[in-house]
C-alpha cells in the first residue's frame, strides 16, 4: 500500500487486506523498496493536494519508479480513484481522468458492471455481474481519443462500467460523463488495473454494501489458482 | 532573466465542463453573444538565464514532461526579458 502526502484511503485498504488475513504493509512514497509484494495498491486520496492535475505530481515520487518497474516486470498493480489517476499520469494506463461533467464532487453508492472475468481483480466473477461500490471523486470523467477507445474495447480492456441496478449502461447510470460509462480499465497484460470506485469502502461488515469483497476475493482466488 | 508565460489548454476535441458552465452563466447574465468559453491554466516561470534558445528548449521539456497532459491538453508560451 503506497502512501503519498494526501492519500486518505491507504489505511482503509490496508485494513481490508489485514482483516482478510494478508500481510499488508504501508510504504511511504519516499521509500524505494517495495518489499517484493504480490500486489501493489495505489490508494485513493488527494496526492500532493491534486495540484496541477490529479496524480501528476505523485508520478515523480521515488516509489513510483519502483511501481512502474514492478508493473513492467509483470507485477500486479491496483489503482483506486486517485491511484487510477496516478496510473494514467505515469503511463501504465492510457487516457485521462477529467473533471466530472457536472463539475461537482460526487460521493454516492454506484452500480458497476463487471465486463470481463479474466483479470486478477475480477477472477471468476461472472461477466455482467452488478456490484454496488461507492464512488467519491471530482475528477473521474474518463477520457481517451477515438483510437485509444477502440483499442480498449477491441482488446476487452474495459473491466468495469457504470450501470443501473439491472446492469444497463445507460446515460442516466453514468455519474460523471465518462466515455462509454468506463469506471475501470486494465493494461494489455491485464495485471495493472485502475478503477474510480472504492472497493475498500465496501468490504467490511460495518458498511451497507459489501460488494467490494468480490474484488478482494477474486484476487485471492487468482493467487490460489496458482498464478 | 527570462519570464515564460505558459498557457495550458484543453485540446479543442476535449469537452470542457468548466467552460460550458461559465458559458451558461454568462448567457444567463444576459451576454447573449457569448458562444463558447474555454477555461485554461496560465503558468509563469522565471529563469535565471537570458538565452531564449536555451530557455525555449527547457520550457518545451517542462511542458511535455509535467505541465500539460498530452492526452487532453496542448500548450503555448511566450518569453519575455525581465529584470
Amino acid at each position: 500500500m503506497i502512501t503519498f502526502p494526501g492519500s486518505n484511503c491507504d489505511h482503509d485498504a490496508h485494513e481490508v487486506f489485514l482483516h482478510r488475513g494478508h500481510d499488508s504493509r504501508l510504504v511511504w512514497h519516499k521509500d524505494s523498496d517495495l518489499m517484493n509484494p504480490d500486489l501493489v495498491v495505489l490508494p485513493g486520496g488527494f496526492s500532493y493536494g491534486d495540484y496541477l492535475r490529479c496524480g501528476a505530481l505523485a508520478r515523480f515520487s521515488p516509489i513510483v519508479k519502483e511501481v512502474v518497474a514492478f508493473a513492467r516486470r509483470g507485477g500486479l498493480v491496483l489503482g483506486i480513484c486517485n491511484g487510477f489517476q496516478i496510473l494514467t499520469e505515469c503511463g501504465l494506463l492510457p487516457g485521462a481522468l477529467m473533471m466530472n461533467q457536472g463539475l461537482a464532487f460526487i460521493c454516492q453508492h454506484q452500480y458497476l458492471r463487471v465486463e470481463h472475468s479474466d483479470t486478477p481483480y475480477t477472477y471468476n466473477i461472472p461477466s455482467g455481474k452488478v456490484l454496488d461500490i461507492p464512488i467519491a471523486h471530482k475528477e473521474g470523467n474518463f477520457f481517451i481519443d477515438e483510437n485509444g477507445l477502440n483499442e480498449l474495447e477491441d482488446n476487452h480492456r474495459v473491466i468495469f462500467r457504470y450501470c443501473t441496478a439491472q446492469g444497463e449502461t445507460s446515460l442516466e447510470a453514468n455519474p460523471n460523463g465518462s466515455l462509454a460509462n468506463i469506471a475501470g480499465i486494465c493494461n494489455p497484460t491485464r495485471r495493472v488495473l485502475g478503477m474510480m470506485p472504492h472497493p475498500e469502502r465496501a468490504a467490511t461488515p460495518t458498511v451497507t454494501s459489501n460488494d467490494g469483497k468480490y474484488i478482494f476475493a477474486a484476487i485471492e482466488e487468482y493467487f490460489g489458482a496458482g498464478a | 532573466m527570462l519570464l515564460a508565460r505558459i498557457f495550458v489548454q484543453l485540446k479543442p476535441s476535449v469537452l470542457d465542463p468548466q467552460g460550458k458552465a461559465v458559458t451558461n452563466s454568462l448567457q444567463h447574465l444576459g451576454y447573449d453573444k457569448v458562444l463558447e468559453t474555454r477555461v485554461s491554466k496560465y503558468i509563469e516561470i522565471t529563469f535565471a538565464e537570458s538565452d531564449t534558445v536555451t530557455v525555449s528548449a527547457e520550457v518545451e521539456k517542462i511542458c511535455s514532461e509535467l505541465l500539460a497532459n498530452p492526452n487532453t491538453e496542448h500548450y503555448h508560451y511566450t518569453l519575455e526579458e525581465v529584470d
